[in-house]
């Protein structure tokens, strides 16, 4: 190999390398140089680093992290800012193609050629894509401008394209919601967005300033059940659902259109954690962390929706730190004690991140409800219990767990559940 | 005696959705219902008087590495003026590069606010 | 004027049209799609037929074992996928092993060999994850699996390199006597031609009609199947039957060349010859079955579902041959084992032709080789280094579920893909589990910029299937 189409790295071997170089990538970054690491360097795909956030040009970033409301482009380019000012090396247009249980990674970089990079410690920070009609079924045919949100959000925002004119959306989370927005004020006719739950999964101000200010109808317990034209969409049928979320074929309707988006929800990109034969946890979908956001494999950390799907960027942002910094001590050769407390989710708990604790630490545990709940109670084992006015399934809910929670509890497991008061 | 009337509101400060009440005659509120904190009331208030909207959207850029510069208002305007200010600004093209934070329309409409940059959009290598 | 114009571009058109330029003649394929194979060969199983299948004596016999024995050597030529992955048509009952025994005996007395009676204990030690509830299996190592479409491109892209045209995109609407041969109408173009072979699937009836033979009817027998998440890769190594009935062969789980499972297909007549529609009924029999053969599979595990139809003719059997009207092949009705028997009809009509008067010399220069497009993500490590290095164009991932290059996209398109379904079924792109979420508005990019059309004349596939549009004008 020439010197020509060698890589454009600085170094041989990294102390860590984070793969991934969205909101998580990036955090984590500076979460390791936190923690000591000096050679640490974010792969990122792309050509420029940043992720989904350049697309996501709504306001609503950063109020937990930065205490102001950022979009998603300023989100971006404060952290890539400060990844810069750090000295972080990041190589944008390049693509791991494997990790070793020895971490030793394999970078791929169109120019920069294909070559093997040591490193003490990596980051896991790919994501999520999106759920597909496949995994809904959805019947009908296969035409084009059947597109999910986040393409449809690409193209709107920085390709310069329109999925199409005459909209139906799928899917009442946060990015079906903006996405019906962005397509009004763009000059698409949005006609309804229907949701196969009986309530709706995105923020209630959205719903306000992206719905009701445009008199955009919202269905609850409807969905798209079939889609209709051979070339393009040429109209789909929604139907109400019964309790299974089966549609009731014979009450639906037929909406003409040109375009369905799919807003259906994230799944975490583990094509790499799988290759790795890393613990995955069924129900998010992504690895079971530690409390040091450690993987099932030593010195593999992960962060960010490639854990399990956040809500708020800003949270992503505060676990990504923390698999940051623990990284960049893993690479320095500091080994944290291990966890003694397993996790176990309980009634009205689909999960818990990390999947264990340890009794000597301060901690923030992050949970997803199954269903809404009002008036409830968080309960820590009998060890810890605390108040909530209400639980949703769209907004994770966070627990602070402090060491003096834990100092007479001698136990190995804690039963993390959610019920309603006096029920206790 | 004057007759009032009843306007209802999604409270957008947290999940619980309330929804609020508004009484009033004509532009004077005369009673807020419904609403679980002093979050909803204020929103209320403020939602049903004066309602503003943070707008976010994008303008045409020539010449960029993308075709799109994504933009906002630099503190949110009436609600009445979302579409027009929007409509304003599909006749609007910038030439790449931008700075994020550059103005792309100043004193929007007339409402004292900017709309502003949200990213930096390098020019497209020839 | 053409020696012979063969209509439709299916498995069977390519296959024939592939066979025909092995010798000198003046040949267009035409079609009515924007890209070869974009019809039911797209929707198609996959399967290379054990050659055990058919019933002795039917037409669908006396080509399904001989097709199946020329698959090897034409994925070699062609570089096409092609593996022998091997079948298991189980029982569920006693009665039932009776039937398998009954499908041994024929498939022994067509030729074919290996054939094993599997014991419960045998099946689940090499199927683990098949229902314990298995009583017997019949095993066929002569089973194989290949992407048809591939087969389709390939078999296209030899053609052409032997001399073929291609009329794509060209519905043939009228088809005129004139001395010595036929008139074509295609897309509103006359096409002179001494012969017709009609390989126009379930139009096959509409085209022979045209050509004043009214002897038979196509009608549509529509298939639905399911593909699954890799999650399931190598969960079943080989592909599971069920007893067949006489409409099909029954709902399969079908390891795909890639690795994938899919699961189908469904067997129901339809109206409507182009009605490609999912539906919960479909999906409801297909999962409730195959959950009984394979507990271990959901329909949680679904990423994509499609639906084929097949072209049934009267009779259920294949119709090959001479039409009354004299210079007229129709080659109909090919449903299952179709595709396995694609390259001994292709054998067959040729020869035919030549019965008929066509004077068969052999090209000299005939070239039977197809260069097989570059599948980086199958490459070994040292390999794609190389290739990286050679061209950076394969070091660029575009689709991330399939590790699919720009190379590789770039090469598709100038191999003849025209839009995203081009490009999928020729190099996976946004075939995979994100479904081209991800990748599609790149490989977009790239056909605009390699056809050098604008974004918004890209389609999906042809047609009215576009896929964005632009912005409204900026205000002068």
């Amino acid at each position: 190999m020439t010197t020509a189409t060698m890589p454009v790295l600085k170094h041989e071997a990294y102390d860590v390398v984070i793969v991934g170089g969205g909101p998580a990538g990036l955090a984590a970054a500076l979460g390791a140089r936190e923690g000591g690491a000096e050679r640490i360097l974010v792969v990122d795909r792309e050509p420029e680093a940043g992720g989904i956030l350049w697309q996501c040009i709504h306001a609503g970033f950063g109020l937990h992290h930065f205490k102001e409301e950022l979009t998603g482009p300023e989100y971006a380019t404060r952290f890539l800012r400060m990844v810069e000012e750090a000295g972080i090396e990041i190589a944008t247009n390049s693509y791991v193609l494997d990790i070793a249980p020895d971490r030793t990674v394999t970078i791929m970089s169109g120019e920069g050629g294909l070559r093997e990079v040591p490193a003490k410690a990596v980051v896991l920070a790919m994501g999520a894509r999106e759920r597909t009609r496949g995994a809904i079924r959805t019947a009908g045919t296969r035409p084009a401008g059947v597109f999910t949100a986040g393409l449809a959000q690409k193209f709107t925002n920085m390709l310069g394209y329109l999925p199409g004119k005459r909209v139906v959306i799928l899917g009442s989370g946060d990015i079906g919601l903006i996405m019906a927005r962005r397509l009004t004020l763009e000059g698409a006719e949005v006609l309804g967005v229907f949701e196969i739950m009986p309530y709706a999964n995105g923020l209630n101000r959205n719903i306000v300033q992206c719905l009701h200010d445009f008199d955009i109808p919202l269905h609850l317990s409807t969905t798209v059940a079939e889609i209709h034209g051979r070339e393009r969409v040429e109209a789909v049928t929604v139907a109400p659902v019964d309790e299974n979320l089966r549609p009731i074929l014979d009450k639906g309707w037929r909406i003409e259109c040109d375009t369905l988006l799919l807003a259906i929800g994230l799944i975490p990109e583990n094509e790499l954690s799988q290759r790795l034969n890393l613990r995955l946890d069924p129900v998010t979908g992504g690895p079971v962390v530690n409390s040091a956001m450690e993987t099932s494999v030593d010195g593999i950390f992960a962060c960010g929706n490639v854990v399990h799907i956040h809500d708020l960027v800003d949270f992503v942002t505060q676990e990504a730190l923390l698999a940051g910094r623990c990284a960049g001590e893993f690479a320095r050769g500091q080994r944290r004690p291990k966890d003694n407390i397993k996790l176990v989710p309980g009634r009205n708990v689909r999960y818990t991140v990390p999947h264990s604790i340890s009794s000597e630490r301060e901690h923030t545990i992050y949970m997803r409800v199954r269903e809404p709940m009002e008036r409830c109670v968080l309960r820590l084992g009998e060890v810890y219990q605390k108040r909530l006015r209400y639980v949703v399934p769209g907004e994770m809910v966070t627990l602070k767990v402090k060491p003096e929670f834990l100092e007479n509890f001698h136990g190995d497991s804690l039963l993390v559940e959610v019920v309603e008061r006096g029920d206790a | 005696m004057a007759t009032t009337t009843v306007t209802t509101y999604l409270c957008i400060g947290c999940p619980l959705g309330c929804r609020l009440e508004v009484e009033h005659d004509g532009p004077d509120i005369v009673e807020v219902r419904g609403f679980g904190c002093k979050i909803g009331k204020r929103f209320a208030e403020q939602e049903h008087t004066a309602p503003t909207r943070m707008v976010t959207t994008t303008v045409r850029v020539k010449g960029g590495v993308w075709a799109r510069l994504p933009v906002k208002t630099e503190e949110p305007v009436p609600k009445d003026k979302v579409l027009e200010l929007t409509d304003l600004l599909h006749t609007i093209e910038v030439s790449a590069p931008v700075k994020m934070g550059t103005v792309i329309l100043e004193n929007a409409l007339g409402t004292g606010v900017n709309v502003i940059a949200t990213r930096d959009v390098e020019a497209r290598p020839a | 004027m053409y020696d012979v114009t063969i209509i439709g571009g299916g498995i069977i058109g390519t296959a024939i049209a592939r066979e025909l330029m092995r010798y000198d003649v003046r040949a267009v394929l035409v079609e009515k799609e924007v890209e070869v194979g974009f019809g039911t060969s797209k929707s198609n199983s996959g399967i290379i037929h054990g050659g055990h299948h058919s019933e002795p004596g039917t037409i669908k016999a006396k080509y399904e074992w001989p097709g199946n024995q020329m698959w090897d050597r034409l994925a070699a030529e062609l570089g096409f996928a092609f593996k022998r992955i091997g079948e298991l048509t189980l029982a569920f009952s006693e009665e039932e092993v009776d039937k398998l025994l009954a499908m041994k005996e024929q498939g022994e007395a067509l030729g074919v060999p290996g054939l094993e009676i599997w014991d419960r204990d045998r099946i689940l030690r090499e199927e683990p994850n098949v229902s314990p509830s298995v009583v017997a299996g019949l095993y066929a190592p002569t089973t194989g699996v290949i992407n048809p479409y591939e087969a389709c491109f390939a078999f296209a892209g030899n053609a052409r390199k032997n001399g073929l045209e291609l009329a794509l995109g060209r519905p043939v609407s009228a088809i005129e006597r004139i001395p010595g041969g036929f008139l074509v109408i295609a897309g509103g173009e006359p096409i002179p031609t001494r012969f017709i072979v009609n390989a126009a699937g379930l139009f096959a009836d509409e085209v022979a009609r045209m050509a004043g033979d009214d002897t038979f009817r196509i009608t549509g027998r529509k298939g639905e199947e399911y593909l699954l998440d890799k999650r399931l890769q190598g969960f079943v190594q080989r592909l599971l039957f069920p007893l067949p009935t006489p409409e099909s062969k029954g709902i399969l789980v079908i390891p795909t060349y890639d690795g994938t499972l899919m699961v189908g297909p469904t067997a129901h007549a339809t109206e409507d010859k182009t009605d490609v529609a999912t539906s919960w009924a479909g999906s409801d029999e297909v999962f409730s079955f195959v959950k009984r053969v394979v507990p271990g599979i959901s329909e949680r595990d679904c990423i994509a579902q499609f639906a084929g139809v097949r072209a049934v003719a009267d009779g259920n059997d294949f119709i090959i041959g001479p039409s009354h009207v004299e210079g007229l092949i129709n080659v109909a009705g090919i449903q299952s084992p179709g595709l396995t028997a694609a390259p001994a009809i292709a054998v067959d009509v040729v020869r035919m032709l030549s019965d008929l008067g066509l004077e068969l010399a052999e090209k000299h220069d005939f070239d039977p080789t197809y260069k097989a497009p570059v599948r980086f993500n199958m490459l070994p490590r040292e390999e794609q280094r190389r290739l990286v290095a050679r061209d950076p164009s394969y070091g660029k991932i575009v689709c991330r579920c399939e590790y699919v290059t720009e190379g590789e996209i770039r090469d598709a398109i100038r191999a003849g893909a025209r839009t995203l379904d081009g490009i999928k079924f020729r190099t996976r792109a946004g075939m995979g589990r994100c479904q081209g979420g991800f990748c599609s508005w790149r490989s977009m990019q790239l056909l605009s910029e390699e056809l050098g059309i604008s974004m918004t004349e890209v389609t999906k596939k042809g047609g009215n299937s576009w896929l964005v549009c632009e912005f409204e004008e900026v205000g002068s």
